[in-house]
């Protein structure tokens, strides 16, 4: 006699710790292997891209901070590059250097928080108590370029809002010399750990045609062997002048993922160090006034600082017609920003593209014949945020 | 720069009766189609040696309320293999369903959902054109510009009935937006100015 079985049907979430955030994940499962995914998202939908088409290009800017709010000041990044493209805007050098060492910042903040996360939900717990620290260390730098830790509004269109301090330089520098030692730390509870390993290596593979058609971008298409990063292949800002190296996986399962993420921070690092080196002088901000606000020294002596103060706190900047499409190497991969303008102070569109929501679609095709355990390992390596996701 | 130009004049040469127009701005190459020939163009640009766009970025919906063909979708595209950007666009009208992608690429699958939820646009041959970002048996379509910033129905916990409600939205003062645009030209950008005395000078 043969006995039927029946599939079984479990909801994961929309609040579980493992989620990172608040996912719906309706699994079926068979035993224990699970044979359908499907995952419901938009529990964070906060109508960003609606919000934008209402403000003006200035008041916009703050919205990328809550998208991926492990990395703020990459995504603000896309949307600057954006509207500098329409305007076509000169960023002065020393603003580029700038927003590359924050970039840096940006990317190793949040890859602290994946690879100590990942190793939390497969079961250890010390990686995330040693990765915090120094994640607060450098939410600090964040407060003291941009007053705040988290949500910076830091990078204008046309530069960034303030200089940095000099003294914040040098503590960059001090903790770019420290920050490897750390990172050894962490290879050392986690690298050739036995338990990591057995439930991270061979899980989750994704082969090179498979992370195409799947769109996939930034750690999950170099962990399966594709050599591709916009900050090499596309480069914008001063990339093109710093060295890096771009780490590929080879099997394209969650360890290889785990092991570029460790050493993008290593080569972030580098980034760091040589911008320190080489930073110029000079204005941090464009020095057309139609765009960027005049200093307060200025308003008290000149009328027509105040005029350009007062109508760029107003009106905001006229943008010409046209549309663009910018993308940058986000920590979670290609952030990319669609932005429409109908010559008006407001973007007439703004379309978000977030890495994780492409990532998160092959959740269903990367979990199937694997089992119910595994569903928060291949969900950890995937580096979901649900911020940029439901936007 | 020039290789955006030869990747043009490939795919008008090759594709020249459904090319509807083409254009580089911006240093981006968009070319506008038309939707029925939506399946075959994306076929082309994924096969062909000159082009290997394997990989698509995301869907763009827009919304042009006054126009005749209401709504428009940019497709991009990347090639790696070439590292090559393109923007594929078509217009339609509000009655219009369009042909899914999802065949070609399978990630086109959400990318059109989110598309339906937003603009309400339906794909034939979609899997499962479900919504997906808004909520629970929500209706109407946001990012229309018909619809209202502040949408229709608010969510809160009922302390007399012991859950969460739905309600129409109340509020104590009506969403404002100020009109702060200038009504005049302005000044030309002190560039602009500057660039034509330039141009006197070397005249």
């Amino acid at each position: 006699m043969v006995k039927k079985t029946k599939s079984l049907s479990l909801n994961f979430g929309p609040q579980h710790p493992a989620a990172h955030g608040v996912l719906r994940l309706i699994l079926e499962l068979d035993g224990e292997i699970v044979e359908k995914a499907d995952p419901h998202i938009g529990l964070l939908h906060r109508g960003t891209e609606k919000l934008i088409e209402q403000k003006t290009y200035t008041q916009a800017l703050p919205y990328f901070d809550r998208l991926d709010y492990v990395a703020p000041m990459n995504q603000e990044h896309a949307f600057a590059l954006a509207a500098e493209k329409l305007l076509k805007v000169e960023v002065p050098i020393r603003a580029k250097y700038i927003r590359v060492i924050f970039c840096e910042i940006g990317r190793i903040l949040s890859h602290i928080l994946n690879v100590t996360t990942q190793a939390l939900d497969v079961g250890a717990l010390t990686p995330s108590l040693w990765g915090f620290e120094e994640r607060e260390t450098l939410m600090t730098f964040y407060e003291r370029a941009s007053g705040s830790r988290l949500h910076a509004n830091y990078f204008r269109t046309g530069g960034v809002h303030k200089d940095i301090p000099m003294k914040l330089v040098d503590d960059i520098e001090k903790f770019c010399k420290s920050f490897p030692k750390i990172i050894d730390d962490l290879e050392g509870l986690l690298t050739d750990n036995r338990i990591f390993k057995q439930r991270n290596v061979e899980i989750g593979i994704v082969s090179k045609q498979e992370a195409l058609d799947h769109s996939f971008s930034g750690v999950m298409l170099r962990g399966s062997g594709v050599p591709w990063d916009l900050r090499r292949s596309q480069p914008y800002e001063i990339y093109k002048e710093l060295d890096f190296k771009i780490p590929i996986g080879k099997n394209g399962d969650c360890y290889d993922r785990y092991l570029c993420r460790i050493e993008e921070m290593r080569e972030s690092i580098k980034i760091i160090l040589q911008c320190i080196e080489k930073l110029p002088k000079g204005p941090v901000k464009s020095i057309d006034n139609k765009i960027s606000p005049p200093n307060r020294d200025d308003i008290k002596q000149s009328m027509e600082a105040l005029i350009h103060h007062f109508k760029l706190f107003t009106e905001g900047y006229r943008v010409p017609k046209g549309d663009v499409y910018t993308a940058v190497e986000a920590p979670k991969g290609e952030f990319g920003v669609y932005l429409i303008s109908d010559g008006s102070n407001k973007p007439y569109r703004c379309k978000i593209r977030a890495p994780g929501f492409s990532h998160l679609q092959a959740m269903d095709y990367l979990i199937r014949g694997h089992m119910l355990a595994d569903v928060p390992a291949v969900l950890g390596s995937l580096d979901i945020v649900f911020g940029e996701v439901d936007r | 720069m020039l290789r955006l130009q030869k990747l043009e004049k490939l795919i008008n040469s090759e594709l020249s009766s459904k090319i509807k127009n083409s254009s580089i701005d911006n240093e981006e190459l968009l070319i506008e189609i038309d939707e029925n020939d939506l399946v075959d163009i994306v076929q082309f640009l994924k096969s062909n040696e000159g082009c290997k766009f394997k990989q698509l970025i995301d869907i763009a919906g827009v919304d042009y309320p006054e126009k005749e063909k209401r709504f428009e979708l940019i497709y991009l595209f990347l090639s790696h293999e070439h590292n090559a950007r393109i923007k594929l666009l078509i217009k339609f009208d509000i009655n219009q369903s369009i042909n899914s992608l999802t065949k070609i690429f399978p990630s086109a699958n959400w990318m059109e959902r989110e598309v339906f939820d937003m603009y309400g646009i339906k794909f034939k041959n979609h899997p499962d054109l479900r919504r997906i970002l808004t909520d629970y048996g929500f209706k109407g379509h946001p990012l229309r510009k018909d619809f209202p910033l502040t949408g229709f129905n608010e969510v809160r916990y009922s302390e007399k009935d012991k859950k969460v409600i739905y309600e129409p939205v109340k509020l104590e003062q009506n969403y404002r937006n100020f009109d702060f645009e200038s009504p005049w030209e302005g000044t030309n950008y002190i560039k602009e100015i500057k660039n034509s005395e330039e141009d006197g000078k070397k005249n």
